[in-house]
């Protein structure tokens, strides 16, 4: 008796978590599935009227792909596109290249400074962009090489060089790195190898699920930043998603249907990135957590 | 093959905490030398050092005839088997055996050749294709064995690479690193804190306590003439019994008086002269015959081990209990039975004040 009721309890409190797991998915997920339906939605009237019920989460009315086509051609989605792309590309690899190298260096090599340098890498987490960006436009407004001229508006290594260096990245790193047991790496310097080989040929490749950590919050961060955009790019010519979603969002008459299917093209690397790196990008969250 | 010498070697960590405190020893070309001692002792520290993963605070280190204190790891020749195996997870058994070499830059078909040698001797040929994850402790042991081997180095060194394995497996590749040594003829360090391993594969021990070297000898030797109370209790199973006891000598006999357990009667040692310096006596479990006279002990613990049986009983005044060991494994005897014990003459070792071993009668 008392077994059947213990297993109904079990019962109920499982049911309870499932509504709770159903509320959070459907949370997270209503806004997705509003954009990608809206933006197969080619009348747009309909779409104003659907805005106003449940049906804008349905695909219900005209369906086509006429606003993904508009967007192809009647804006500067591609180039955008490419931009983010090579922009976020190029300053993820490079990334994770500096950031665990000076990971590393914290957490293996001994020299004089090193504790005072890993504060202030701690330190660095907490200092949000916005209070930085300011003085930071100002320093690269200034800054030579690059070219003949002063200043670096208007470029992609103006969007890349100022993300490289990430305090966060540098933390998430040098705490697998001193959670890597010392042996192996001791087995490779009796083996003959240089420090810098035992980073590339055995560290490293131990590391990928903090490496798919880095990769997925830094692509994030990088994807849909807007504000650094804003303030040092003009035009379209190194102009990334965002800000080229802005300044279309911006035009009038605005037409719904295609700034969604903008939204949803811009957002689809993000879900793709997840969705390839979630199985490590877990797998390192719980390590980290159980390591301490 | 290289001998590999160790002058007043002496380790200070940051603080200034010593840990090694002056070790003296030779290690012969082709010598397999156990280093022994509790957790904590300095052994481990002292292999460290000979690898060149820990600096030398103090004294010379010559491996062959060059002194080796300030060389990098991979130019001292010594390859290490860590008791972890360290095996990296993400190479094959092949390319971790070939890493060294191909670090080294030599030509593949060279490294092709050396690895698949060094396979054949461990019987691992078959594997050479697999993760280590994929792996036995057993398989994994011989894999950080031929990482060594295919180096030729002119030192192996050993970390307590058995630690890791059951009982079972720890016997065979004890019997198998044996052969190894035999086959290769190289010298060998091993560090341990099994006496087991010690006693059955070093040609010499040098038993380690608090950075010291307390004594170094053939196992045996160690065994049956240890330098001191640590040593003597160090190596033996149950431990060698410390008893304190006096020693009167009464014509060319001696009367051996322990507080307890009454006198017993031995011929006197040849130095008359060490008996009043002796407070402390030391007898091997196994020493002691069994008989109505002797010492008189109440059982209170009996252990019987299939081929042995080991007798176990209070002593007054003292927490360790005395042990015997007999080779007889039907021994009639029950817990509360009184026995009569008495030291075979010329196993009874004598300690003076300082623990240091004196003599013997």
């Amino acid at each position: 008796m008392s077994g059947d009721s213990q297993r109904g309890a079990e019962r109920r409190a499982r049911l309870a978590l499932y509504v709770v797991h159903g509320l959070l998915a459907a949370f997270f997920l209503l806004p997705l599935v509003f954009m990608f339906v809206s933006a197969f939605k080619t009348d747009e009237a309909q779409l104003l009227r659907d805005m106003n019920s449940l049906a804008a989460f349905a695909p219900v009315g005209q369906l086509g792909w006429g606003n993904f086509a508009e967007v192809m051609h009647n804006t500067p989605f591609v180039r955008a596109f490419a931009n983010s792309l090579l922009v976020v590309g190029v300053t993820v690899t490079l990334g994770i290249l500096v950031n665990s190298m000076l990971a590393y260096a914290l957490a293996r090599l001994r020299f004089a400074g090193r504790n005072l340098l890993l504060a202030v890498v701690i330190a660095l987490i907490i200092v949000p962009f916005e209070a930085i960006a300011v003085p930071l436009l100002l320093l690269v407004n200034e800054l030579p090489w690059f070219g003949a001229q002063r200043g670096w508006l208007d470029s992609y290594h103006v969007q890349v060089i100022p993300f490289i260096g990430h305090a966060f990245s540098v933390y998430l790193f040098y705490q697998f790195f001193i959670a890597l047991p010392k042996d192996l790496e001791e087995a490779a310097l009796m083996d003959g190898a240089s420090r810098w080989r035992i980073y590339w040929s055995i560290v490293m490749p131990l590391s990928k699920p903090v490496i798919a950590t880095v990769a997925v919050l830094q692509f994030l961060a990088r994807w849909g930043d807007l504000l650094w955009p804003v303030m040092v790019v003009r035009g379209d010519t190194f102009a990334t998603l965002p800000l080229a979603m802005q300044t279309f969002f911006g035009q009038f008459p605005r037409q719904w249907g295609q700034v969604m299917a903008f939204a949803a093209m811009a957002t689809l690397p993000t879900l793709a990135v997840f969705l390839v790196f979630q199985r490590w990008f877990v797998k390192s969250a719980i390590s980290s957590a159980i390591k301490g | 093959m290289a001998a590999v010498s160790l002058r007043g070697i002496r380790k200070s960590y940051d603080g200034g905490v010593p840990v090694i405190k002056g070790v003296d020893l030779d290690i012969a070309e082709g010598e397999f030398m156990v280093f022994v001692g509790p957790s904590g002792c300095g052994k481990s520290t002292m292999m460290r050092m000979i690898a060149g993963l820990e600096d030398i605070s103090e004294g010379e280190l010559r491996i062959g005839s060059r002194v080796a204190n300030d060389l990098p790891p991979v130019q001292r020749d010594v390859a290490m088997v860590f008791q972890s195996y360290a095996l990296y997870p993400h190479m094959t058994v092949a390319e971790n055996m070939s890493f060294g070499l191909r670090i080294a830059g030599r030509p593949k078909a060279e490294i092709t050749e050396m690895v698949g040698r060094a396979a054949e001797i461990l019987q691992i040929s078959h594997l050479l294709d697999r993760r280590p994850k994929a792996l036995s402790g057993g398989q994994r042991q011989r894999v950080a064995i031929g990482r060594a081997i295919v180096r030729k180095p002119k030192v192996f060194l050993f970390d307590e690479p058995l630690s890791n394995l059951d009982a079972g497996l720890r016997v065979q590749m004890r019997v198998e690193l044996t052969r190894l040594h035999r086959e290769l003829g190289a010298t060998m360090i091993y560090v341990t804190h099994d006496q087991t391993e010690a006693m059955t594969m070093g040609d010499r021990i040098a038993v380690f306590n608090q950075g010291v070297v307390q004594q170094v000898g053939p196992p045996m030797a160690l065994y049956q003439q240890p330098a001191n109370t640590f040593v003597a209790q160090f190596l033996g199973s149950p431990r060698m019994n410390l008893l304190p006891a006096r020693l009167l000598l009464q014509g060319s006999d001696a009367l051996l008086r322990v507080d307890g357990l009454g006198d017993v009667r031995l011929p006197a040692p040849p130095q008359r002269g060490i008996a009043d310096e002796v407070v402390q006596i030391g007898v091997r479990p196994e020493a002691f015959d069994l008989g109505a006279e002797g010492w008189q002990l109440t059982l209170s613990l009996i252990e019987r081990l299939g081929d042995t049986t080991l007798l176990y009983g209070a002593l007054p005044g003292s927490e360790a209990p005395l042990a015997v060991k007999l080779a007889d494994a039907g021994s009639p005897w029950n817990i509360g039975d009184r026995i009569g014990l008495r030291p075979r003459a010329g196993q009874v070792l004598l300690f003076d004040a300082k623990g240091q071993r004196i003599g013997a009668i």
